[in-house]
């Protein structure tokens, strides 16, 4: 197809789209003009009714717990699809790898730091997440963050543990699998699925909530275990085979 | 929602560098760059959701755009460029 007829295509199809998008812009509400109800309605019951000082929380982990596991399971699927997409057949993967260390102390150093504080924050985002903003998503990207830094400033040999599916596929059952053992437990009750279970506590401490603690720690785990596994397969696949200095060894 | 005046400019200048930012990404040619130049994009997109008073969503975009898609696009990157260099590296051994 020559330039010409590329831009005798293009061109009216900005225009169209160009056009099409304005109009859509023009019917928006007003910047900072929510017209409710269902925030509204969530930021006066969550508190009282939940004891979940983060709405957020509340509003995933209960009020829509539902749509909630149907997230966490396409994380799930995704992690599946990937694994199964770049598995390794030829079993050459299997081999033990020795690769050479970060060579400058300051960057181990720095390195083992940011191992410590990235997983205290996990943690503490993972645990709070029902009470402060966090919760098991972004408090498990950064507890699996701080676990990959591992790999960067140490050896192959060091983080030999965190690659290893047949040590992760538990943990990732169990984060996955928890959630909906938290709603089959409400159903073996006699009650609807994922009801919250449990006493609500105090509101703001961390026995408060119910159900939604346990269902943020399933998520937290399934989430930390998921990204471990995502970076061991593009590791395996992508990046081990090709260091010159494992070649030979 | 209550409109906190005092932040009005504040998020007038996010918005800003978030529009700023978003063609700077696509003009970076170079992937690894790119990448890098994404992580930042992403902070900024990381102020304007807290500018806007939307602490969770501030989180999960820090993660994902600071350690979730960097590690991702980063081991593609490795993997590109080792295919391209690996045919030199072999002979010197």
């Amino acid at each position: 197809m020559s330039r010409r007829v590329r831009l005798a295509l293009l061109t009216p199809a900005l225009l169209g789209l160009g056009g099409l998008f304005a109009w859509a812009i023009a019917g928006l509400p007003e910047f900072g003009d929510y017209r409710g109800p269902y925030g509204y309605v969530l930021n006066q019951i969550v508190v009282p009714l939940r004891h979940s000082t983060n709405v957020v929380m509340g509003t995933t982990f209960d009020v829509r717990g539902l749509d909630t596991m149907g997230e966490e399971f396409i994380l799930y699927a995704a992690v599946v699809g990937v694994t199964l997409l770049l598995r390794d057949e030829s079993g050459a993967g299997r081999v033990e790898r020795r690769t050479r260390r970060a060579r400058s102390d300051t960057v181990r150093l720095l390195g083992v730091l940011m191992i410590g504080v990235g997983l205290l924050v996990g943690l503490w985002l993972v645990a709070f997440g029902y009470i402060t903003p966090g919760g098991g998503f972004p408090g498990g990207v950064v507890l699996a963050g701080a676990i990959v830094v591992l790999y960067l400033v140490g050896s192959h040999r060091d983080y030999g543990p965190f690659r290893n599916e047949h040590a992760l596929d538990p943990f990732e059952g169990l984060g996955a699998g928890g959630y909906v053992i938290t709603g089959l437990a409400a159903l073996a009750l006699g009650l609807q699925f994922l009801t919250n279970l449990f006493g609500y506590g105090k509101a703001g401490t961390l026995l408060s909530a119910g159900s939604i603690g346990i269902l943020n720690a399933a998520s937290g785990i399934a989430v930390t275990v998921a990204m471990l596994l995502l970076f061991a397969e593009f590791l395996e696949t992508y990046v081990v085979p090709l260091e010159p200095e494992d070649v030979g060894s | 929602m209550i409109v906190c005046s005092t932040l009005v400019p504040l998020q007038a200048v996010v918005f800003a560098l978030v529009a700023l930012g978003a063609p700077l990404v696509v003009l970076t040619r170079d992937p690894l760059r790119q990448a890098l130049v994404n992580g930042i994009y992403g902070v900024t997109l990381v102020l304007l959701f807290v500018v806007l008073e939307a602490p969770d969503p501030a989180l999960s975009m820090l993660v994902v755009s600071g350690i979730a898609y960097p590690l991702v696009i980063l081991a593609a990157v490795a993997r590109v460029r080792g295919e391209r260099r690996r045919p030199e590296e072999t002979k010197d051994e």
